[in-house]
């Protein structure tokens, strides 16, 4: 069975017409596929932080939502070309894109509302704001929680920690929507829809893994086991309360899955070895060749 | 562990401004949810889409490359077909 590869140029290829509409609008040949301005994340936004907001308290907030995002799409991303199937593969690639770009807009928002936060660089070197966060800050540096900082696991294990993060994040997002800062506001609005999507992908194969066979039933209640004892941490770092239960409890309760017993915070405040391992690897490149320009 | 294949599908998304589903290609998935899913995810990733439709492949039938003598090549010469090859007089409007 022949697929030929859709012409964007030819007439009756439509779903194409998009793209090259938007590239018309741009006029800029060399971006055309990114649909935004990629230089500056948060171009054409005004980034004063309004009067009643603390800048110093916004910033570490941004950070700690900013530093989730990005750990656990680097998390995610180490999936690539290890998925159980080449669909899983590219649907787990694009969750963890969407992730980095909202840890992009949150770290660049950090880096606005308190320039303080962003660490030096080596002289003369190119990297923006939002790099030098995700590049150049130590692990003890980061505010991301330790429920994200953890090995992937199998995949049951990698969809039972995805089911309870983006269900905690789209809470919080959805509630983030009308912040007293327009722009976090704005992310936020932004974020709502990917989380929902992640949220129902997750969500989705946990009711299928459950009720799949009885290997894949034994495998996500063990990812399930191993990821909830840092799940309390989550939860309160994003504040939210019982209206991430109910979900929760919903999709429990269609796969026949009981909740695990509520554990209690698993003390300490320090980051696991993991990140510590994680950003050893994200960020060996960049500083490497503080000077280099991607 | 025996390796097996989930089934194929056919995969038609409609662009934007599109009014018709077009086929953009095919993958593997469980179920028809499913493949909806894994189709916004493979083919719909450039913005490419907003509405998209599934079919099994084993659900298509098509005409064989054998017959295509006998399906096809009698439309070629019959040019009288097309409406260009008339003449409009020139009392008839709104042409």
């Amino acid at each position: 069975m022949a697929h030929p590869t859709p012409d964007p140029n030819d007439d009756g290829g439509s779903v194409y017409d998009g793209l090259l509409e938007h590239h018309e609008v741009a006029g800029d040949d060399s971006q055309w596929a990114f649909g935004t301005d990629f230089e500056d994340p948060l171009a054409g936004m005004d980034t004063t932080v309004p009067d009643d907001v603390d800048a110093a308290e916004l910033a570490t907030y941004c950070l700690l939502l900013g530093d989730d995002a990005l750990v656990l799409s680097q998390r995610l991303a180490e999936w690539s070309s290890n998925a159980p199937d080449l669909e899983e593969d590219i649907a787990l690639s694009n969750i963890a894109l969407d992730l980095l770009g909202q840890a992009r807009l949150l770290l660049a928002r950090a880096a606005a509302a308190d320039p303080a936060v962003v660490p030096a660089l080596p002289e003369g070197s190119p990297a923006p704001v939002e790099d030098a966060l995700a590049f150049f800050r130590d692990a003890a540096d980061f505010r991301c929680t330790r429920f994200v900082e953890g090995p992937n696991g199998d995949f049951a294990q990698t969809i039972a920690r995805l089911l309870l993060f983006a269900t905690v994040r789209l809470a919080a997002f959805e509630r983030l929507g009308d912040h007293a800062d327009p722009v976090l506001a704005a992310i936020a609005a932004k974020g709502v829809k990917e989380l929902t999507y992640h949220r129902d992908f997750a969500g989705r194969w946990f009711l299928t893994l459950a009720q799949g066979t009885e290997e894949s039933r034994r495998r996500l209640l063990a990812g399930l086991a191993q990821v909830w004892p840092l799940y309390p941490e989550l939860a309160e770092a994003y504040d939210v309360g019982p209206e991430v239960d109910v979900v929760l409890d919903q999709v429990f309760a269609v796969s026949g899955v009981e909740r695990p017993e509520a554990g209690r915070r698993v003390g300490g405040e320090h980051h696991t070895e993991a990140l510590s391992r994680l950003l050893a690897e994200m960020q060996s490149v960049a500083r490497a060749h503080p000077l280099g320009v991607w | 562990m025996p390796e097996t294949e989930w089934p194929l599908w056919e995969v038609f998304v409609r662009g934007k401004r599109g009014l018709n589903h077009v086929h953009v290609g095919s993958l593997h998935a469980a179920d028809d949810e499913m493949a909806v899913r894994h189709a916004r995810d493979v083919y719909t990733r450039r913005n490419e889409g907003v509405s998209i439709w599934v079919v099994r492949s084993t659900d298509v039938t098509a005409s064989s490359p054998d017959e295509k003598d006998p399906m096809f090549a009698p439309s070629g010469d019959k040019v009288y077909r097309h409406p260009t090859f008339y003449a409009i007089p020139d009392d008839v409007p709104h042409m």
